[in-house]
């Protein structure tokens, strides 16, 4: 009887928001998808080509909110540095997309992309060797966001850095990886960063199915993604790191090394990131050391705030809601969003501490008393 | 210097590397005595919050500490359990461990329990995911990962909760819970992670005259399977539970006895019973 | 009585017409100027003589313009003009402005012509005011003028003055001069290693340029041998001096960061509020200098002593609206506080944007902050770092009085440790957590004021010092205003000392870094706050 509680409340609480999630996100960009190819322009199904892209930002934008809400929300760690691991995942694939080029660029040099002609380098430098392999981008994808976000978090946890302190160091971290990254000696383009980009394997990025594609892929990986946090978080080991948000010292008396915790949780958020800035650059067609700036990665903050920390669906609608009222805005009135932006800031804190997602549950939850008020027999069966 | 003797102590050879020794076998405590705090120093900016304090728990057995506000009781527990390094003294769990040198998780896996002064349960989660936090089990990252709850362990969850009286609340948030409840939360979760050692922090502030007996009955029921510490305030309820009690006074032992040697103790009624006794 | 009455009235009759005669016959130096253009050839001498005799600085320049046959009059007003021919073209200047003018028509001015009785009245006359001017600043700058051209004559007139000079410094550089001469041309290389070896004693840089001159030039090996060992021993003290001079501007960033931080130390040192916008008040201080400027156009000089306060003023009445409006709904949530400041932060750069415009504005430094006190010819100080580096300590030592010493410091104080027990106590926590904020603000408004005189002042000014200035609170131990003025100088003098090694922007990530390793090593600072309390 007991064991069969248990696990009905546990296939309750696994199952619910991932499916319609899932759906609700795959059916939308096959909508998109077909849409875009399948309808000509004149019909008013066609969902244009800019719109694919912009749908595809988006979701990418969504991955990152994925991303700072697991170690916001469920662990309690306030990363103001996200933007780095996103940029660096960025730059990494703006490697790879930059050898694809080949001789295409404006000095036809068949190996150094454009920028290091124009520096007058000879060589590649190290870090951009073996660059021009796609599955060897994609490793580094992965590995370096989370090298870089394993070194600083064991650093950081393991002296027991947190609160306020943890959120302006990883701002400093990021504030000075877009310093280093805006030297010319990098060997990352300095300024300009990294652009022109021709082709991904082979297929054309100026291609509509190509860019289908892409929206479909960051699509699938958003959901797969999705799927295997709320899978995370739900196991004991999530539940250890809900522990730690709420009472970190007691979970090291129960016997956690939570400062390991920390750091694997850290890890994984940002390869999610790292994945996402992948994904976003050879969709806007550009990476650059601005998308180091502390800003974005505060901006980052404010859509899981929006959308309700600590529920990952509230990020994913939080990041799709403040980009797409970002979008509206800065083509109404472009000096008027860092207004808007910041009334943001202040508002939800202020009034919705939990976003729209915890809106949506206090709303929920009174109509359900309403329910129960209003049916006493029912009253079993919710407890 | 630092670095120095460091780096000598890496290249002994009388002894294998420190992350070489296998952890802990068990505690051996072939002396009968569990616990051995040798001279114990801790001072915050010059007050001596510990005073070559020397301390020994016989294993299995119920002891009460008592003491004034600032007597250093609550920083003796934080030292044992890691939470504070103190300046100089040892601290041995049975003969051969030295707590000192671990970390607090370390001494929570080598089975020293604690209950804090102010209850600390994770009030975003059910009572029954509390519970299961605590639970003995390999505590590493990834056996947490791919943990699922055995048939037994749920017994013995549900033993506890019955024992503590939540089971009707088992999926309860706990921060919906009562003051005393939370303190038997609390107490619940000491007793499903089975530690050798636990340490009681004041376990029966805010509760009621029946929930504190009750209280006293399962902390001495506690006592020879495992061996109790608890720090208390509320004299009736120590003279209901204690076999021993030790007097601390800034930072030092002051008497040891049972409750009545303590009572008849003049240097305790001096500083501490005076206007009790 | 009424004899001495009558002494007093006579004394004073007297000596008024004593005055008055004595303005009579020494007319100003613009008069002379007016009288120099209507005289003829024989009547010129008597003029310059009394010209000489004013001591007015432009004397010297005027004669050497004179010399050259180049100062001439405009016809309308009788003003001076020189007219110096540079590459073939005609530059014509105003002579008592120094203002260059538009060339004019070769009737509209007349030159002031001079025979071979002024010239020689003329040259002596120069010699005697560069040398024997009683200023000492201006016969030292003589002799120092006349480094580059020793003359036997001069040498002669040098070692004559030389025995009735009594000015430690005008000597030392008559002993440099006469030095400089005997190394040159001395009469034996005995007397020119003599000579070299006093030069080794300084750093003006034309006896640097003699001693290379020597090295390479000198016939004998010896003498040369002594220049290479003089040089070293200059270079040593250059390099010295170099260092002295990155420690200065080590301490003059310290003092920028210490008047940033300081602020931050009260709200989030003392008070646990973490405030993002923080930077603003910087920027909010700045622009009020701005606009105080505009005010007030022509009392540059005044204009920063009625700044001072009114950055105080709106930085801090900024800094109360916002504790009132926002953070005080967020007590003991400071991730929040962080975000919502934040959103002020860009809410108020945006403000600035929009009523200033994005483009940055310049604040003028007033007369006595500009310009610079020469300790030797190698090291100068700026004198507007100096004074913002005095102004820091001042600030500094009077916030630790407010909050040592007031009862304000002591509710602050009592506030930010037990908020509930300063309550039952009969503090106002309100007024005061309003106030305290609003004092960490205001003093960040005064810090504005002062980066205004080293930076233009732009939106984005507030934002560049704002990671510095966290970073300098959690250096120095948070709570510990001691440790922030420690810690701003010694990031200051870090930045400085690694930035000619490894380039500014590397100095900056390098010194990021650091203080990222320090908070893993010691996350209480380098002060920290010890004991159960601070848990």
């Amino acid at each position: 009887m007991t064991l069969w509680q248990t696990f009905l409340s546990r296939r309750n609480s696994l199952g619910s928001p991932v499916l319609p999630f899932v759906t609700i996100l795959l059916g939308l960009t096959a909508l998109a998808a077909v849409g875009n190819l399948w309808f000509p322009p004149e019909s008013a199904l066609h969902v244009s080509t800019y719109t694919i892209t912009l749908l595809g930002k988006y979701l990418s934008f969504a991955m990152l909110a994925l991303a700072v809400d697991i170690v916001w929300g469920y662990c309690g760690i306030l990363s103001l540095g996200h933007g780095a691991f996103f940029a660096l995942g960025g730059y990494a694939m703006g490697m790879y997309l930059m050898r694809q080029i080949g001789s295409r660029g404006v000095y036809g040099d068949p190996v150094l992309p454009d920028f290091m002609v124009f520096l007058d380098w000879d060589v590649l430098p190290w870090y951009w060797l073996g660059m021009d392999q796609f599955w060897f981008a994609m490793l580094m994808v992965l590995l370096v966001p989370g090298l870089l976000a394993f070194v600083f978090g064991w650093l950081a946890f393991h002296s027991r850095v947190t609160g306020v302190y943890l959120s302006i160091i990883t701002q400093a971290l990021t504030y000075a990886l877009m310093l280093a990254f805006f030297r010319n000696e990098m060997g990352f383009g300095g300024n300009n960063g990294l652009t022109d980009f021709k082709d991904l394997l082979g297929f054309s990025l100026q291609a509509d199915t190509t860019r289908v594609a892409l929206l479909i892929s960051t699509a699938l990986i958003l959901a797969g993604l999705f799927t295997l946090t709320h899978w995370v978080l739900k196991t004991r080991f999530g539940k250890v790191i809900e522990a730690i948000r709420d009472g970190e010292p007691r979970v090291r008396f129960l016997g956690y090394r939570t400062d390991r915790y920390k750091v694997a949780l850290f890890v994984y958020s940002a390869m999610i990131a790292g994945i996402a800035g992948a994904l976003y650059v050879p969709q806007v067609g550009i990476i650059n050391p601005g998308e180091f700036a502390p800003l974005n990665s505060i901006e980052i903050v404010v859509w899981v705030a929006v959308g309700g920390r600590g529920t990952l669906y509230g990020a994913v609608i939080g990041a799709l809601l403040v980009n797409y009222a970002k979008t509206r805005f800065t083509a109404l009135m472009p000096d008027g969003w860092l207004f808007m932006l910041g009334a943001l800031f202040v508002l939800v804190t202020l009034l919705l501490p939990k976003g729209l997602a915890g809106l949506y549950g206090q709303l929920s939850t009174s109509w359900k008393r309403d329910q129960t008020d209003q049916h006493p027999p029912n009253k079993e069966a919710t407890s | 210097m630092m670095a120095k003797n460091s780096a000598s102590e890496l290249m002994r050879r009388d002894q294998v590397w420190p992350f070489l020794q296998p952890a802990a076998a068990g505690i051996n405590v072939d002396k009968n005595v569990i616990l051995y705090i040798e001279d114990l120093n801790l001072s915050f900016d010059g007050f001596k919050a510990l005073n070559n304090l020397n301390l020994y728990i016989n294993d299995g057995e119920l002891r009460c500490l008592i003491g004034a506000n600032g007597a250093g009781k609550t920083t003796l527990m934080d030292v044992i359990t890691g939470k504070t390094q103190c300046d100089s003294g040892t601290a041995y769990f049975g003969q051969t461990i030295n707590l000192l040198n671990y970390s607090e998780a370390d001494i929570a896996e080598l089975g020293i329990g604690r209950k804090f002064q102010k209850p600390t349960v994770f009030e975003a989660q059910t009572v029954f995911d509390n519970l299961e936090l605590a639970l003995k089990s390999n505590k590493r990252l990834l056996p947490t990962l791919l943990a699922r709850l055995s048939p037994s362990e749920i017994d013995r969850i549900d033993d506890v909760l019955a024992t503590i009286g939540l089971t009707d609340m088992r999926f309860q948030q706990a921060g919906a819970l009562s003051h005393g409840q939370k303190q038997w939360l609390e107490i619940g979760m000491l007793l499903v992670s089975e530690p050798r050692l636990l340490l009681i922090d004041e376990p029966v502030a805010g509760m009621t005259a029946e929930e504190t007996e009750r209280t006293a009955e399962l902390l001495t029921s506690l006592a020879g399977k495992h061996t109790v510490v608890v720090v208390e305030h509320d004299m009736e309820f120590v003279r209901s539970i204690a076999r021993t009690v030790t007097v601390l006074h800034q930072g030092s032992v002051l008497a040891e006895g049972s409750m009545d040697e303590i009572q008849s103790n003049p240097n305790v009624i001096q500083v501490y019973l005076g206007e009790e006794a | 009585m009424k004899q001495a009455l009558l002494m007093l009235g006579c004394w004073l009759a007297l000596w008024s017409t004593q005055t008055m005669a004595e303005t009579e016959t020494t007319p100003s130096y613009e008069d002379l100027l007016i009288e120099l253009t209507e005289a003829n050839l024989n009547t010129t001498q008597p003029i310059l003589e009394q010209i000489e005799a004013t001591e007015h600085p432009d004397v010297l320049v005027l004669f050497k313009t004179l010399l050259d046959g180049n100062l001439n009059f405009r016809k309308a007003d009788q003003a001076l003009i020189s007219i110096i021919d540079i590459n073939g073209t005609d530059q014509y200047t105003e002579f008592s402005t120094g203002t260059a003018i538009d060339p004019l028509g070769r009737r509209d001015v007349t030159k002031i012509r001079v025979n071979n009785n002024l010239r020689n009245y003329l040259t002596s006359a120069i010699g005697r005011l560069q040398l024997t001017s009683p200023n000492p600043e201006l016969r030292k700058a003589a002799v120092l003028s006349l480094l580059d051209n020793l003359q036997p004559s001069t040498a002669a007139e040098l070692t004559r003055l030389r025995t009735e000079e009594d000015n430690r410094s005008v000597l030392a550089s008559i002993d440099l001069a006469l030095a400089m001469y005997s190394a040159e041309s001395g009469d034996s290389t005995a007397a020119k290693i003599t000579a070299i070896d006093k030069l080794s004693e300084s750093l003006e840089p034309s006896a640097r340029n003699l001693l290379f001159s020597l090295e390479r030039d000198a016939e004998d090996p010896a003498v040369q041998d002594a220049a290479t060992e003089a040089l070293k021993k200059i270079d040593g003290k250059v390099t010295f001096y170099g260092y002295v001079d990155q420690l200065f501007f080590g301490l003059s960033l310290g003092s920028v960061l210490l008047l940033a931080a300081i602020g931050l130390a009260i709200t989030f040192g003392v008070m646990g509020v973490i405030n993002m916008a923080h930077g603003e008040m910087l920027m909010l201080g700045a622009y009020t200098t701005y606009v105080v400027q505009l005010l007030m156009p022509g009392y540059i000089n005044y204009s920063i002593w009625v700044a001072i306060p009114a950055a105080f003023i709106v930085a801090g009445l900024f800094g109360i609206l916002i504790e009132r409006c926002v953070i005080r709904f967020l007590h003991g949530r400071p991730l929040e506080t962080l975000l919502a400041t934040f959103g002020i932060s860009l809410i108020l750069q945006q403000l600035v944007r929009t009523v200033f415009s994005p483009l940055n504005r310049r604040v003028a430094a007033p007369d006595w902050m500009s310009g610079s006190l020469e300790i030797n010819p190698v090291l100068s100080l700026t004198y507007n770092r100096l004074t913002i580096l005095i102004f820091a300590l001042i600030v500094f030592v009077a916030l630790l009085l407010i909050m040592k010493k007031t009862a304000l410091g002591l509710y602050v104080r009592a506030v930010s440790q037990n908020r509930d027990m300063a309550k039952a106590m009969g503090i106002k926590t309100d007024r005061v957590d309003a106030l305290t904020f609003g004092l960490g603000s205001g003093i960040a408004g005064i810090g504005g004021v002062a980066l205004s005189q080293l930076t233009n002042v732009g939106p984005n000014l507030g934002q560049a010092y704002i990671i510095d200035s966290f970073m300098v609170v959690v250096f120095g131990g948070v709570g510990n205003l001691l440790g922030t003025l420690v810690a701003a100088f010694t990031l200051g003098i870090a930045n400085k000392f690694l930035e000619p090694i490894t380039g500014t922007v590397l100095a900056s990530i390098l010194v990021l870094v650091f203080i990222i390793l320090f908070i893993q090593k010691r996350p209480k600072g380098l002060f920290p706050q010890r004991g159960r309390a601070s848990e």
